[in-house]
């Protein structure tokens, strides 16, 4: 996922990038605004009679009022219960009567529902998802049964799952009240206090024409995709004025924090360290792919020096490695984690990795490296167009993350800019203990 | 030599009324010199090629007492070949961003190979060097047994892991499909180097080999592939042949857990693929647990309940066996009822049957959903080119299985449903309320 993170950028229209002696082939991405100030996006792929339709709402859980959290994903299930044009069902029953998919999700920065259908449905999904932008009906009967739901999933994702707990409490630890902090699926008792009220004033603050983006990727035309949201989407009217997100900021994080949990589910130790970094939105120019390459070269690739030294070389992890998660609107992080292989203590695994990161900080990488690491990034750029799915995904979360379409075409320009030193800088700036979060996930009794 | 050039003009006509739209995937058959047949669908849309391969002979083939050994060799498969350790292996594929995947199922061995077009020679290369010359080196073992034991101990923390295991062998004792694809603490210490290597000896073989390939690579090109890649390999496989079973039924298992959340299993009868019923049961399971946003099940028990978040239905078919499962997975003070009324949902159904609208639904549904779910992406066509081998459906499937599915009546769906529901399940319950 994260390496897919800003790899659509080559495909913008007009541009075509060459990868060793052949040319991709270019795919134009066509770009328009409603006047309602809706967004839309159409990636043609010819190839199969697939049309893949998305909207994603700049909106998502780190915009959750304080003290209603999980509102976010809450009404992200509830715009399943119909309209009032749209009986419960009909929407779903039309997606699968003719075979297609659907589903939805919510992030921090976004919430995002889509179908996967035959070019001729697409007409009509457009018109129920236009549909439930501004006409979703609540009730208490519907309201009620889908809270239990939301409490088994979050009994099943979060505390069936030691690591998944460990998550959540690592994450509170890494901001200090900035949203991030909280779970996306919302704290249990906040979620059992959410109500009908909760979910329209969310609907009604964010499910607008002008916090829309919809991304159409598959085998339509482009302009005969702009009519039909202009039939569709263009209807819908405003019924809020456009209002910015406003989260709150942290302090400058200089006090390093650790955190523990014991479960006697755990069988085996798992330690991860997290340093707070930009993201790509709020990084400086050429950071954000330093610190990609970074982790690729770190710890992100089967090359990479962890795996090399600390899982082939001394051989006293099962998993190791490093990563940076640049794709959020705000602060992100950028992640080491290790499990010790058989007999091994977590602190020799954990000294291990130390000493690859000091290594780095203290000597640098290499040439070699860069090349390597930028390489295999740009060979995946050309995979990435063999599924207009993950376009669609790659597209719409960039776009709902404050990312815009210059930075995309520039994105190839400025990893091919980036330099040893470049590297070797964000290196020493970021991973920094006052920085940083260590978690443990322990054996219960240890 | 031989050759038999065969063309199947494929057309999938949308089930919308009003229009529709034409998917012309033409699969040609081809035979290389050496005698390896291929399906290719040529496309250079995009400079990628995707291959997808299978032999016969998976999981079961483990030798007596050593359980987990095909799935450990097959983990080793991109670990190291010719000269090339396996860091020095995987690093070339990383450099030219070459995918090689292997991996095991009970009853195949299947490989996967992406690559740029531009780099085709060196992919091949690479891949023919795994197929044929695995170092299986002693580190790589050592490091995939630990691995391996690592996740075995972390299992049987997990509510669900402990679920299918327990299931399987209540189902199957006795049979190798009783046993845990990557075996148990004891049997993974028994697994030599030599094991190792002679299970790649029997079961890597041209006999049980099927190929598909999709993308920018011509027939005469693929024809010296598959004898460069695949021709060296001995000619017939060792795997042994196993006998069918029928899942035993009727068997009620309970195991307490200190976890918050209970996972459901309950096994019914099924039917294999090649049963000429298989439509009319697919359609039935569509109907009661398939559809993700509009089954029964899941209107029953999430949508007017409340109890659980996902809830489903499924055929699972093998070689030599087939059931039905219905599950879930619900907190403690959910589990009674959840179950009482998936029992009841699939009671109800094998009783009175479905409707002429739901049957409809279903079938729009079961047609339309091929194209839009498997044949998007170049490396699912080519899964679908194997698969379509493996289960001898003929390479004309893609156009006959719309007729297949029309040809369903209500009356096969309701008969086999009362065959295959009208019987007492196997439950197995692995969660906190049973203590």
């Amino acid at each position: 996922m994260k390496r897919l993170a800003f790899l659509f950028v080559l495909f913008f229209s007009g541009l075509s990038i060459s990868y060793g002696s052949e040319e991709v082939p270019q795919i134009k991405i066509k770009d328009f605004t409603l006047s309602n100030g809706l967004r839309l996006v159409v990636i043609p792929d010819r190839r199969a009679p697939v049309v893949t339709h998305m909207i994603w709402y700049k909106a998502g859980a780190a915009d959750d009022p304080p003290g209603k959290s999980g509102i976010a994903h809450f009404l992200e299930h509830l715009l399943f219960k119909g309209t009032s044009n749209t009986p419960p069902g009909e929407f779903s029953q039309a997606v699968s009567s003719i075979g297609g998919q659907e589903n939805a999700f919510t992030s921090y920065d976004y919430t995002a529902y889509y179908q996967k259908v035959s070019p001729e449905a697409l007409p009509d999904m457009m018109a129920y998802e236009s549909d439930r932008m501004r006409n979703v009906v609540i009730s208490d009967e519907v309201v009620d049964p889908e809270r239990e739901v939301i409490l088994e999933e979050r009994s099943g994702r979060v505390d069936n799952s030691p690591s998944a707990i460990l998550s959540e409490f690592t994450q509170a630890a890494l901001y200090v009240h900035h949203p991030y902090g909280i779970p996306v699926i919302g704290w249990e008792h906040e979620i059992r206090q959410l109500g009908r009220e909760d979910a329209l004033a969310y609907y009604e603050k964010w499910y607008q024409p002008w916090n829309a983006i919809v991304v159409v990727a598959g085998d339509v035309d482009p302009e005969e995709v702009f009519d039909l949201a202009k039939e569709t989407y263009g209807n819908v009217e405003a019924s809020s004025p456009q209002v910015e997100r406003k989260r709150l900021r942290d302090p400058e994080v200089v006090a390093a924090k650790t955190v523990e949990y014991s479960d006697r589910r755990v069988t085996n130790p798992v330690w991860r360290k997290s340093f707070l970094t930009p993201s790509y939105r709020l990084a400086e120019r050429g950071e954000s792919e330093a610190l990609d390459l970074l982790g690729t070269i770190l710890g992100d690739s089967v090359s990479s020096r962890i795996y090399r030294e600390v899982v082939l070389g001394e051989e006293v992890a099962i998993s190791a490695g490093a990563f940076y998660q640049g794709a959020n609107r705000d602060m992100s992080y950028f992640g080491l984690y290790a499990t010790p292989r058989g007999e091994n203590s977590l602190e020799a695994v954990v000294a291990a990795v130390e000493a690859q990161v000091d290594k780095l900080l203290s000597d640098g990488v290499t040439q070699e490296e860069l090349d390597r690491a930028r390489k295999s990034y740009l060979k995946s750029l050309v995979y990435s167009q063999d599924s207009q799915v993950s376009l669609a995904r790659i597209f719409g979360s960039i776009l709902s993350t404050g990312g815009s379409v210059e930075d995309f075409v520039e994105w190839p320009d400025r990893l091919a800019e980036v330099t040893v030193e470049d590297i070797n800088q964000v290196a020493r700036k970021y991973l920094v203990n006052k920085h940083a979060v260590t978690s443990y996930l322990l054996p219960e009794g240890s | 030599m031989i050759k038999r050039p065969f063309f199947a003009l494929i057309t999938l006509i949308s089930t919308c009324l009003l229009s529709f739209s034409v998917l012309a995937v033409e699969i040609k058959e081809l035979r290389s010199d050496r005698g390896i047949t291929a399906l290719l669908v040529e496309d250079y849309t995009l400079p990628i090629i995707s291959m997808s391969y299978s032999f016969r002979g998976g999981t079961t083939q483990d030798p007596e007492g050593k359980t987990g050994a095909v799935r450990l060799m097959a983990a080793l498969i991109d670990e190291g070949a010719g000269d090339l350790d396996s860091a020095a292996f995987r690093a070339r594929l990383e450099e030219l961003g070459i995918e090689l995947r292997f991996s095991s199922s009970r009853d195949f061995l299947s490989g996967g190979l992406r690559t740029l077009r531009s780099d085709r020679s060196t992919a091949f290369d690479m891949l023919k060097l795994a197929l044929n010359e695995p170092r299986f080196d002693p580190e790589a073992i050592e490091r995939l047994r630990d691995a391996i034991r690592t996740g075995i101990i972390r299992s049987k923390t997990n509510p669900g892991s402990v679920a299918s295991l327990t299931l399987r062998q209540t189902l199957f004792e006795g049979h190798p499909y009783s046993l845990r694809a990557s075996g148990d603490e004891t049997t993974i210490e028994n697994i030599s180097r030599e094991d190792i290597a002679d299970l790649h000896k029997k079961l890597f073989a041209r006999d049980t080999l099927t190929v598909g390939v999709v993308g920018a690579i011509s027939e005469e090109e693929l024809k010296q592939v598959l004898d460069e890649t695949f021709g060296a390999l001995p000619e017939r496989s060792q795997a042994a042949a196993l006998v069918e079973i029928e899942p035993k039924l009727g068997e009620t298992v309970s195991i307490g857990m200190p976890v918050p959340n209970a996972s459901v299993s309950l096994i019914y009868k099924g039917l294999k693929r090649d049963d000429p019923d298989f439509f009319a049961a697919h359609l039935m399971n569509y109907i009661l647990g398939g559809g993700s946003f509009t089954s029964r099940l899941y209107t029953e028990v999430r949508e007017k309940r409340g109890l659980a978040y996902g809830v489903s239905s499924g055929l699972a078919t093998f070689e030599n066996t087939a059931y039905l499962t219905a599950g879930t997975s619900t907190r403690a003070d959910n589990q009674e009822e959840a179950i009482r009324i998936i029992r009841q949902e699939i009671r109800k159904l094998a009783e009175n049957g479905v409707s002429e609208e739901e049957l409809e639904a279903a079938k729009k549904f079961v047609s339309g959903s091929y194209a839009i779910s498997n044949l998007d992406t170049s490396g699912k066509i080519a899964r679908v080119l194997v698969a379509i081998q493996n289960q001898n459906l003929g390479t004309d499937y893609i156009v006959k299985r719309k007729k297949l599915i029309e040809n369903v009546t209500l009356e096969d769906v309701n008969q086999i449903a009362k065959k295959l529901l009208l019987v007492e399940p196997t439950q197995v319950v692995v969660g906190p309320a049973t203590q």
